[in-house]
């Protein structure tokens, strides 16, 4: 809670009303109590507000109860993480205060639910605590029989209160998420919220007002990352695909599922994974890149068919939620295990795309990226984001739809004559030529898995498979030298360069602010393309005395984490090191930090 | 809006279509490709050709019709016709087929394949594909073995047969195509052998007519892995066809099974055949609702709807 004097308690008696700049609340219940609705109200409210907004939420995997989370940071200025610590935490159940207490930043506010919670004396020196029987509050205002259902919101009223949040947008919003309904639910939420706004925190606490947020240049749009991709994807054009559903990945095919019929498209669930990439493909040979995905361990399903994908050289776009893993690992934490086998995974040698959006609006934008590789290059096109990125909500200017959205209809128009295997294109690319196009020849394609000619008929010829291998991979290398160099943040040159993918952008940026606040040599850079690589990589590499890879995964046999080895056999460059973790969280900035510094001080590992 | 795939009409299939300008059908020549590489006296050749006869009879043209297969010998079958074609993977062709189907309703797709394909590793395809009743036309040329790996037991080997994975004979009970298609859900369902090439036109033409998943058992003997497999049902060694009676109601699901359930060599014919909306035109309703909502506005128009609620 920048600029503000936070936790200290008014001695006078009197309410205080300080000035902040951004604000980290920690919400702790259960999964059922509807957290991730005020989590949602707070993150809506901030992109209508102009604020920035950045969301971090946990769910357990059991369908109902179990402890949750949601961590929402608002304010007026640049918001590039969750945040490390909380501000204000907001507890419904003891055991919600028991796990969150050490989350919550020294002098910072517990606001704990006196119903459920007995507050540990110990700990009442270091934080500040304010009890509110919410649950029975809850009650008096809506009335006995809704208890555990309007406690969320309630709760939303205290908050708006304590931050002096906008009450008519606020109002507003609460009235288009329960529209359509039974108008006595809508009635219990303005109820509910207004006893929680208006609940007297007396003289027991001081209230926060934002400085004003600068101006944007045009309206925000407030989503999560699974929501801007499957968005992304109709924008694109995308009109057919195929899943099934796995966390976190569900969301985007039930999105898909849902949206795609007012488009003329549809989104089929299938019987498993296999058949989901089948269908896809299926979709993509009839004409139109079609899309299928999936996460942790669906995505080691589809391989065999990847690969025929590849062979074939059919369009496809697999989106890849990342998630924890081997096997079912752990499907409601973040990681970012997937690299491996998202750019190698499958028998052969079959080189396809791999992008990872690296925030909510990339998403959005890669998934038209990862359609329109597809579509030029005839190759399947992984798009690799993870649990992290697929649920935060994060607010970014909307795009220019009329401008954004694109046709990929195909085109059946008669040809004279076709080669689905052309050898003759310089850089390897061949075009997909869909059932329903006349060929004048009279000679027709097959696609195909088997090695083949150049018109699809299978061959044993070592000449032809040589040839054939090369003209896979002279694909990508074309794609490769098209890619921009990747921009520093920070200076070109100094000490520590950290290297990132995927949902760490964030932290990484914040990283690198504060450790140049305090004076040292940091700089990064985030990698979206991943395979291929983007060009001019050793040039920034060579500005800088140490390069830390930056990743959510394990440090490997060797003592480099899945992209950082990638990185190592690309460059051979010695100064490239890991920093990896395995806690399925997501980085913190001073983790990084004190990460980049023990590997400094222990003069690295040993070469 | 851009023109859409699904708004077309389900139904709009080009054989029934009178083509704008009047196209001869093809002839043989110009629907056969490579040569195919079976085993010479093999039961697909005979598919094969019924298939050509089927292409030159209804006057379809190249571009209309797409052969789909997995893997096994009979699945190199796309190899040998000149149309537009996939060889897709082990099992999978069902799914890749579909998408396709529901893509496409312009296109005829046809599925060919083997019992392994078919019933072992694409089983669970099988089931799923035949429940939702996706429009297209499956032939599974059945000849109750492994061929293109030499001899393995297949899902539909008898007991006691002899491969090379079972050398003392066979011990697992074989899968029964036709009951599997019927309790599977499949909407038209037959069973014909590559020994009676009238009969095997005739099924094809009836499963290429029939609006759902339409699938053909077809005995196809293995001369090289399993020669006499079926003599039984062959007149000309000494067996015999028999025809599904002409008292047998294809609407009625028991007696269906029951005729399933006939000892080798059975019946041949149509056992099951009925109408209700495939997959294709239940998708397409949905669609057709959904659009209603939204006459008269461009896709991106659409989309921004949706974006004016997320701010």
């Amino acid at each position: 809670m920048s600029n503000a004097t936070a936790g200290a308690s008014s001695p006078s008696g009197t309410q205080k009303i300080s000035s902040i700049s951004e604000v980290v609340i920690r919400i702790a219940g259960n999964s059922q109590d509807g957290i991730q609705a005020i989590g949602g109200f707070l993150a809506r409210l901030a992109g209508r507000s102009e604020q920035e907004v950045m969301t971090f939420m946990t769910i357990p995997a059991t369908i109902s109860g179990g402890a949750s989370i949601f961590q929402v940071r608002m304010g007026s200025g640049e918001v590039l993480s969750s945040g490390d610590e909380a501000d204000v935490l907001l507890c419904f159940y003891q055991h919600s205060y028991d796990a969150h207490i050490s989350s919550l930043k020294k002098g910072g506010i517990v606001m704990y639910d006196s119903d459920h919670v007995q507050p540990n004396p110990e700990l009442e020196k270091t934080y500040h605590h304010v009890g509110i029987p919410i649950s029975s509050l809850t009650v008096e205002a809506i009335g006995g029989t809704a208890k555990d259902k309007g406690k969320n919101i309630y709760s939303l009223g205290l908050i708006a209160k304590t931050f002096d949040l906008d009450l008519p947008k606020l109002e507003k919003l609460i009235g288009e998420r329960f529209t359509g309904k039974d108008p006595s639910i809508l009635n219990n939420a303005l109820a509910a919220f207004h006893a929680g706004y208006s609940h007297s925190l007396g003289n027991l606490i001081e209230t926060f007002k934002f400085t004003d947020a600068q101006k944007k240049d045009g309206t925000q749009i407030v989503m999560n990352g699974n929501e801007a991709l499957g968005y992304g994807l109709i924008a694109a054009g995308v009109r057919f695909g195929a899943g099934y559903p796995i966390t976190p990945w569900s969301d985007i095919m039930e999105l898909l599922r849902r949206e795609l019929p007012k488009y003329g498209g549809t989104f089929i669930q299938t019987e498993d994974e296999i058949a989901a990439i089948s269908m896809a493909i299926g979709g993509s040979y009839a004409g139109r890149v079609s899309v299928t995905g999936s996460s942790g361990p669906g995505i080691s399903l589809k391989t065999e068919a990847l690969g025929w994908a590849i062979m074939a050289e059919m369009p496809l776009v697999i989106v890849d939620v990342q998630r924890g893993g081997p096997s079912t690992g752990m499907p409601t934490n973040i990681e970012q295990s997937d690299l491996n086998i998202a750019v190698n995974g499958g028998h052969g040698d079959a080189p396809r795309v791999v992008i990872a959006p690296a925030n909510v609006e990339d998403c959005f934008y890669m998934a038209i990226e990862a359609v329109n590789i597809a579509k030029k290059y005839s190759v399947p096109v992984i798009l690799l984001t993870d649990q992290g990125i697929a649920t935060r909500i994060e607010a970014f200017v909307q795009p220019n739809l009329e401008k954004v959205c694109q046709d990929i209809s195909p085109d059946f128009t008669p040809i004279a004559d076709h080669k689905p295997y052309d050898l003759s294109t310089p850089n390897g690319v061949s075009l997909h030529v869909p059932p329903g196009t006349k060929i004048n020849s009279g000679k027709y394609p097959i696609v195909t898995g088997l090695e083949h000619d150049e018109l699809g008929h299978p061959t044993g010829s070592p000449k032809l498979h040589m040839q054939m291998t090369a003209k896979r991979r002279k694909k990508l290398q074309a794609l490769g030298a098209t890619l921009p160099v990747p921009k520093i943040y920070g200076p070109s040159e100094g000490n520590v360069l950290l290297v990132g993918w995927g949902s760490t952008e964030g932290p990484i940026k914040e990283a690198v602010d504060r450790a140049r606040a305090a004076g040292d040599s940091v700089s990064s850079i985030h990698i979206k393309h991943i395979n291929p690589l983007p060009n001019g990589l050793e040039n920034i590499f060579s500005g800088f005395n140490h390069v830390f890879v930056v990743e959510m995964n394990d440090e490997g046999l060797y003592g480099f984490g899945q992209f950082g080895a990638i990185l190592r056999a690309r460059y051979c460059d010695p100064k490239i090191q890991g920093l990896n973790k395995t806690d399925g969280l997501t980085w913190k900035v001073k983790e990084i930090l004190e990460r980049a510094k023990t590997n400094l001080t222990t003069g690295i590992r040993k070469l | 809006m851009s023109e859409t795939l699904l708004a077309k009409p389900v139904t709009a299939v080009s054989t029934t279509t009178p083509p704008v300008e009047e196209r001869k059908g093809l002839t043989k020549k110009e629907i056969a490709a490579d040569h195919p590489t079976w085993c010479p006296g093999c039961g697909d050749f005979s598919v094969l050709a019924l298939y050509f006869k089927l292409i030159e009879k209804r006057k379809m043209w190249h571009e209309k019709i797409t052969t789909v297969a997995g893997i096994g010998c009979s699945s190199r079958f796309p190899y040998f016709v000149q149309a537009h074609g996939a060889h897709y993977i082990h099992g999978r062709a069902l799914p890749f087929a579909s998408g396709i189907s529901l893509s496409r309703p312009d296109l005829h797709v046809f599925v060919f394949g083997g019992d392994g394909d078919a019933f072992s590793i694409g089983g669970n395809h099988f089931n799923h594909t035949a429940r939702k009743n996706i429009k297209m036309t499956y032939c599974v040329m059945d000849n109750w073995v492994y061929g293109l790996t030499k001899k393995q037991t297949s899902p539909t080997s008898p007991l006691g047969f002899k491969s090379k994975t079972d050398q003392w004979g066979a011990v697992d009970y074989p899968i029964n195509p036709m009951k599997q298609a019927i309790a599977a859900g499949a909407t038209f369902v037959a069973r014909t052998t590559h020994t009676n090439p009238n009969h095997v036109l005739q099924m094809m033409e009836a499963a290429m007519d029939h609006d759902g998943f339409s699938f053909i058992e077809c005995l196809s003997e293995c001369v090289e892995f399993y020669e006499g497999a079926f003599d039984a049902s062959n007149p000309r060694k000494g067996g015999v066809f028999n025809e599904v009676p002409k008292s047998h109601d294809v609407t009625d699901e028991l007696a269906a099974y029951k005729l399933a359930g006939e000892p080798f060599p059975g019946s041949f014919g149509i056992f099951y055949k009925v109408n209700k909306p495939t997959k294709n035109a239940k998708e397409a309703e949905i669609v057709k609702s959904f659009q209603s909502k939204v006459t008269g506005l461009k896709d991106w128009q659409i989309l921004q709807k949706n974006f004016d609620r997320m701010k």
